[in-house]
């Protein structure tokens, strides 16, 4: 249905009041302060969440306060962030009525029910980092627009599903197939709004046996706010190719060209894909793969969490605490995470964690000492990925604030 | 026994602990658009997709800045915001979450 103007103002005025009475208790939130400028974000309970910090509650963006990556390997499903584009997604899915189809430039097209999925096909597990594109975005100097995350806007999750690879193999992709384009059962308000539409070249899926469409996610059915009852796992890649809600496969014979490709996620084709931000005319390419970070994840606005050693009664100048933190790449895995308590003078080798496989978090962790008393200390971490990529001082910038990976660094005073 | 028959089928297309069906209520935001110039085009138009936080959570904007956000909501998500409307709509912006 198209809606004319005067429609609009109504069903508009409706959508308004609605919201007006949701929730008039601004004293009732709890609320947070991002190190942004506009950073101050209300703490909210979602269905299936703990409190999440709002970066928009319609359509939902919700970022994992960051002590939830201090709990283990694995952010808890009841944490992990959430980003919906468009406000038209479904709030109520049928799981025994839901069909994934698989159609177009196939021998066989396919109409998988979720039990399909669970017994036609071989299952496979991957622990695998899912983070936005924009993660970090509220950090990036000069500011840009967008989804203002501090960095809570990604997480480690084990993936249970089938290989998209083989769902392709059952279809039958014909000669002249040039991409796999995925859709998922959310739309915009507008019937005009473009809906949100991922694609791959054949030859990326064909040769990527990890890109799973998963139906677990720790063990357990996924939270709609995260894709219920399917979503598409690319590990390595940023999280807009992780299609929620999958349930469209289409194999096309051309690029797809949808506005969430051709436009959106876009990237500049520069040296470390960063540009000045009064520079144009440059070239852009989809956004892709993803570049090694670590966070230190038990230290909050210059206070350790966790981790802060009692102070030897024999000698209490003595000031210990356990650093420790995260690492993760594109999926070379993390060769070597690396501490500095001089601002990232001189850098000392840290302890790995157990390795759950390599698009996994790494968990990593150093013991420190200093003297209390001894002032303001700026503490640092550095990963280095197998690939050889290390992490550097150098802030990408980016008009759509993607991409932000550089060594994070953390005041303590003691 | 058919009732049987088509419960066994319905609970065959999902496989046993698996939900049948999930939903969900969100809850609302307690962040209005606070009163400003053109209010009641800036809810009339912009609440259709979004919510008035999001606008807040922005860093302040330039005249600039809002009004290539407000023509982006136009161009790309197909907002049906008249082109007179779209100067009145960044007064509102400016007046709340601006950078002069």
């Amino acid at each position: 249905m198209r809606l004319g103007r005067r429609e609009f103002l109504v069903a508009s005025a409706a959508t308004g009041a609605a919201l007006a009475t949701a929730r008039p208790l601004s004293a009732a939130d709890t609320w947070v302060e991002l190190p942004m400028q506009n950073g101050k974000r209300p703490l909210v309970k979602y269905p299936h969440k703990r409190a999440m910090i709002v970066q928009s509650s319609r359509p939902p963006i919700l970022e994992t306060p960051f002590e939830a990556f201090d709990e283990g390997d694995l952010t808890p499903n009841d944490a992990f962030y959430v980003r919906w584009h468009e406000a038209g997604f479904p709030t109520s899915v049928d799981a025994t009525s839901f069909r994934l189809n698989v159609h177009g430039v196939v021998k066989k097209p396919l109409s998988l029910s979720i039990s399909d999925l669970q017994t036609q096909f071989e299952s496979a597990e991957i622990v695998a980092v899912n983070q936005c594109s924009g993660n970090s975005r509220g950090l990036f100097s000069p500011r840009v627009a967008g989804g203002e995350w501090a960095n809570g806007g990604m997480g480690n999750a084990r993936w249970k599903g089938v290989r998209l690879v083989d769902i392709l193999k059952q279809a039958g992709v014909d000669a002249g197939a040039k991409q796999v384009s995925l859709h998922g059962l959310d739309h915009g308000v507008l019937p005009a709004t473009p809906r949100f539409q991922k694609a791959f070249d054949v030859e990326v899926v064909t040769a990527n046996p990890d890109m799973l469409v998963a139906y677990e996610m720790n063990g357990e059915p996924l939270p709609l706010l995260n894709g219920f009852p399917v979503r598409l796992v690319v590990p390595g890649w940023y999280a807009t190719y992780w299609v929620k809600m999958l349930s469209d496969i289409e194999v096309i014979d051309h690029v797809d060209d949808n506005f969430w490709m051709a436009t959106a996620y876009r990237i500049p084709d520069t040296p470390n894909n960063s540009v000045r931000p009064d520079q144009t005319g440059y070239k852009t390419i989809p956004i892709n793969k993803m570049h090694v970070r670590s966070f230190v994840t038990n230290i909050q606005n210059g206070n350790f969490i966790s981790g802060l050693e009692k102070a030897d009664p024999m000698y209490p100048y003595r000031y210990g605490a356990e650093v420790r933190g995260i690492a993760f790449d594109a999926g070379s895995g993390i060769k070597m995470v690396e501490f500095s308590d001089d601002g990232g003078k001189s850098w000392r080798e840290t302890k790995l964690g157990r390795d759950l496989g390599k698009y996994s978090f790494r968990r990593w962790s150093t013991r420190w000492t200093t003297r209390a008393g001894s002032g303001t200390h700026t503490l640092a971490c550095r990963a280095t990925a197998n690939s050889g990529e290390v992490q550097t001082n150098v802030a990408v910038w980016n008009p759509a604030g993607y991409l932000k990976n550089n060594i994070e660094t953390y005041e303590v005073t003691v | 026994m058919r009732a049987i028959v088509l419960g066994a089928v319905v609970l065959g297309l999902v496989a046993a602990g698996f939900p049948k069906s999930e939903s969900i209520t969100l809850p609302g935001s307690s962040i209005m658009f606070k009163p400003g110039p053109n209010l009641g085009l800036v809810q009339a138009n912009c609440l259709v997709c979004h919510n008035a936080d999001y606008i807040y959570f922005q860093p302040a904007l330039t005249r600039a800045q809002w009004t290539a956000e407000v023509n982006k909501m136009r161009a790309a998500y197909k907002a049906t915001i008249a082109d007179d409307d779209v100067p009145k709509i960044v007064d509102y912006l400016m007046s709340q979450n601006g950078k002069t």
